[in-house]
């Protein structure tokens, strides 16, 4: 690697020099750590390597994902590798989109004091204190989109004095958005009826049965949509 | 923020810009394409593959790094465990919670089995969350399943099995308005029409899409369904060993406690193999755009219970990794850049490649331009530009940030506003388009033992085409679990569970002279430097 300037790194409180251009996780990695926990994607999508850091000297706590975050000097990093939400289950096809449905569920959430802490601490940028408070409302699709990029990593629930689960009500607010709120693709369900109909099935087997020469001659010129 | 040695190719891409935004520029004709990959594609590199030497698949090619792991000593004897009082005894054990394995948990619930399902890490912790694109299915007027076969098939180099791309494409519409009935959020216009974009090799615009973040959105779906089902997952457990009764047929496995190390025997009478992908192999040294646990770990256990695979010496790299930075190296650049009207071009901002042919011809194509020397230097070799900024000029002011937040919030972070800078890229690990071979009942040659998903292999000949594979885990997932939810009720496990086929199989290793140390199935790379270690029984004796 070109870059060699070095940093210095506490993990867990133990000091550690590593190049200043890895992440936490590969930080970690490089002191000798074999993740097994705190790892998954490695790339910002799956919540896995929910992480707590200081810099020296600061008061401020940082909360960010390992994977995406790069190791500074005198950080002193904190993995949260498991956070212990809370998960109400439910049958989709049983609930109401109604705001009954969260005060059945999520009660807590009607306890957020309104810190903000939670919105601070999102590694993902989002406005989580707010998609909480559309939640409250049992306005779902505005919960479900506030909260669409999340990765459901735990850092906001960590932080609440509510000790409100954020992520699985935005999970159910999504999915609730998703099954009942949101028109559905007549289009789609068209094409499903077509198809139980049997309405395709003389075509694909001409297409299945044609010989090797044909089928390429047919993909070779097939014309594409612009 | 790109340095300062960037600069000049940097302008250039700026200057020709407007120019590049309007220009169509042509596609290969199929002999340039036969041509471009036999020299520049990976696959093709012959020094990179080995001879097969023991198993259903003597005599085949496949990557050195994974010959090794096939033909690896197995990390579980008999002897090591008490195969006679399995800890689990259940109907169905699923093995890989990703996409595939968690649509097969729930069909199999839905049908009334009792469902284990087991996986290296937690839920979800898997390719299927990585997924930016979209998911295809031919559901708009202009479009057919046969049309969406055509375009598969070839795309797939006319390789595939025929009645898996049948039922597939045929599959598809249904699978969607069931991801749509569990929540599953797809971008739709007010009136609910799906929003659908072309991807590389399609030739309608069939892309469905949650925003860049669709297999994020349907995994955590299908993870919620799985949560509310009360299905048990034994999470941070991996399968080393399948087990077989004494017919020969599946029927459990051995599983390790990835912390404590504790192994634990399941009885089953059916399993569903759904381990997903291979990237963290990285084959030839490439950089990977996959998950943590994508080892290959499905193969080598299939392959041990005398399983066949198919089209093992085919992957699949994608053509726009991330060159720059080196934090994400690798990384993904969801080819939905593309499909939004991004163009490739080389140091001089000048286009040499159709954005949209299919993923092997571009990332070869790639491969060429920078061994020309038309490519920016960077500290891992060489990249060229994807001119994102062009999506914003072509489809109006804040398209970028609209429909790929995800793609936009990775640069962002690292100082590269991509609405108005180019992205650095270069073909990246990213999917094993080969696998253990399965029939329309997702059945493989070992009875009893089904596989959905990235494992498998013969969905999609040598290429798959963006978009059909978080199709493939779901019509095939969704397929596994009911076939295993209908076989389980007529099974029975006869004799004791046994481990006869790992015996076998380090026979048939020695017989062939087969020398290694090594075991499998992988679980995990390592990424940790070498550092003089402790020897010996550790620390706590
Ligand atoms: C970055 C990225 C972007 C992608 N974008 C798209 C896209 O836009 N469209 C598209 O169609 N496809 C896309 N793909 C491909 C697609 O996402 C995957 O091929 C697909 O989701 C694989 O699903 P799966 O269920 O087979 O495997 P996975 O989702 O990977 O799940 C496999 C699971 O098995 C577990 N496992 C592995 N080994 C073991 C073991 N020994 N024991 C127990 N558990 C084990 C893994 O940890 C994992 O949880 C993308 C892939 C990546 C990586
Ligand atoms: S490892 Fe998945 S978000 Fe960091």
């Amino acid at each position: 690697m070109a870059n060699e300037e070095f940093v210095n790194v506490y993990f867990f409180g133990k000091r550690y020099s590593v190049p200043a251009n890895l992440t936490i996780m590969t930080g970690l990695e490089y002191a000798g750590y074999q993740l097994v926990r705190g790892c998954g994607c490695r790339n910002g999508f799956c919540g896995a390597c929910a992480t707590i850091y200081r810099i020296k000297g600061d008061a401020e706590l940082h909360m960010a994902l390992a994977c995406q975050t790069k190791v500074e000097d005198n950080m002193y990093v904190a993995t949260l590798p498991f956070f212990p939400l809370q998960k109400k289950v439910y049958d989709i096809n049983q609930v109401e989109p109604t705001q009954q449905i969260m005060m059945q569920l999520y009660p807590e959430i009607y306890s957020c004091i309104g810190c903000n802490a939670c919105t601070k601490a999102c590694p993902q940028g989002l406005n989580v204190m707010q998609y909480i408070a559309y939640a409250q409302r049992g306005d779902f699709k505005k919960c479900a989109d506030e909260s669409f990029d999340c990765v459901m990593c735990g850092i906001c629930s960590s932080r609440c004095p509510a000790g409100i689960s954020h992520s699985q009500v935005a999970e159910l607010a999504r999915r609730i958005n998703g099954k009942y709120l949101t028109p559905d693709a007549e289009h789609l369900k068209q094409r499903v009826k077509e198809i139980y109909d049997g309405n395709f099935k003389a075509a694909m087997e001409d297409y299945m049965s044609k010989s090797d020469a044909e089928i390429r001659e047919m993909y070779n010129t097939r014309e594409i949509e612009k | 923020m790109y340095p300062d040695s960037y600069q000049e190719s940097l302008a250039k891409v700026a200057a020709k810009r407007a120019e590049n935004a309007a220009a169509e520029p042509r596609r290969m004709t199929a002999d340039e394409k036969d041509a471009l990959l036999k020299e520049y594609h990976p696959d093709y590199r012959e020094d990179q593959f080995e001879e097969i030497k023991i198993g259903p698949n003597k005599g085949e090619k496949a990557p050195h790094e994974l010959v090794a792991m096939l033909q690896a000593h197995s990390r579980v004897h008999a002897g090591d465990v008490d195969l006679d009082k399995p800890q689990y005894d259940v109907d169905v054990l699923i093995i890989g919670a990703g996409g595939a394995g968690s649509s097969a948990a729930i069909e199999a619930d839905e049908a009334g089995a009792n469902v284990l399902m087991t996986t290296k890490l937690r839920i979800g912790d898997a390719n299927t969350m990585m997924a930016e694109g979209g998911i295809q299915a031919a559901d708009k007027e202009n479009d057919s399943p046969q049309q969406h076969f055509l375009d598969a098939y070839g795309g797939g180099h006319f390789a595939a099995k025929k009645e898996l791309v049948e039922k597939l494409v045929t599959e598809a519409p249904e699978d969607i308005q069931w991801l749509n009935d569990l929540g599953c959020e797809f971008d739709k216009d007010e009136t609910g029409r799906m929003i659908t974009t072309h991807g590389g090799g399609t030739s309608r615009k069939r892309m469905h899409a949650c925003k860049d973040y669709s297999g994020a959105e349907i995994m955590r779906t299908l993870r919620d369904e799985v949560q509310n089902r009360k299905i048990p997952i034994l999470e941070f457990t991996s399968a080393i060993e399948l087990l077989k009764d004494e017919e020969g047929k599946a029927a459990g496995a051995v599983l390790v406690n990835m912390e404590t190390l504790e192994l634990t025997v399941v009885r089953a009478k059916t399993v569903i193999l759904a381990t997903g992908g291979a990237g963290r192999m990285h084959y030839q040294g490439f950089p990977t755009s996959n998950h943590y646990g994508a080892t290959a770990d499905g193969l080598v256990l299939a392959y041990r219970a005398g399983a066949k695979l198919l089209y093992q010496h085919t992957l699949q790299y994608h053509p726009t990794g991330a060159a720059y930075p080196d934090q994400i190296y690798g990384a993904l650049v969801t080819e939905k850049v593309r499909s939004l009207g991004a163009k490739i071009v080389n140091k001089d901002g000048e286009i040499f490649v159709h954005p949209l042919e299919t993923r092997d011809v571009e990332a070869a194509a790639i491969i060429r331009e920078c061994k020309k020397g038309n490519g920016v230097e960077t500290d891992h070799g060489c990249g060229v530009w994807l001119d994102a900024p062009i999506i914003d000029i072509k489809n109006g002011e804040g398209t970028i940030k609209k429909r790929i937040p995800a793609m936009y919030r990775m640069f962002e972070k690292r100082g590269i506003d991509i609405s108005k800078e180019p992205i650095l890229v270069y073909p990246t690990l990213h999917y094993q388009n080969g696998g253990v071979d399965i029939n329309t009942d997702c059945e493989t040659a070992v009875k009893d033992l089904f596989a959905a998903g990235e494992v498998t292999g013969g969905v999609h000949g040598t290429n798959r085409l963006m978009g059909n594979s978080l199709l493939d885990v779901i019509v095939f997932g969704r397929d596994a679990g009911k076939a295993a939810g209908a076989r389980f009720k007529d099974v029975e496990i006869k004799g004791k569970l046994n481990l006869n086929h790992v015996d076998a199989f380090e026979d048939e290793l020695k017989a062939a002279g087969v020398e290694t140390d090594l075991v499998s199935p992988k679980l995990l790379s390592k990424y940790v430097d070498q550092k003089t270690l402790l020897q010996g029984p550790g620390i706590i004796q």
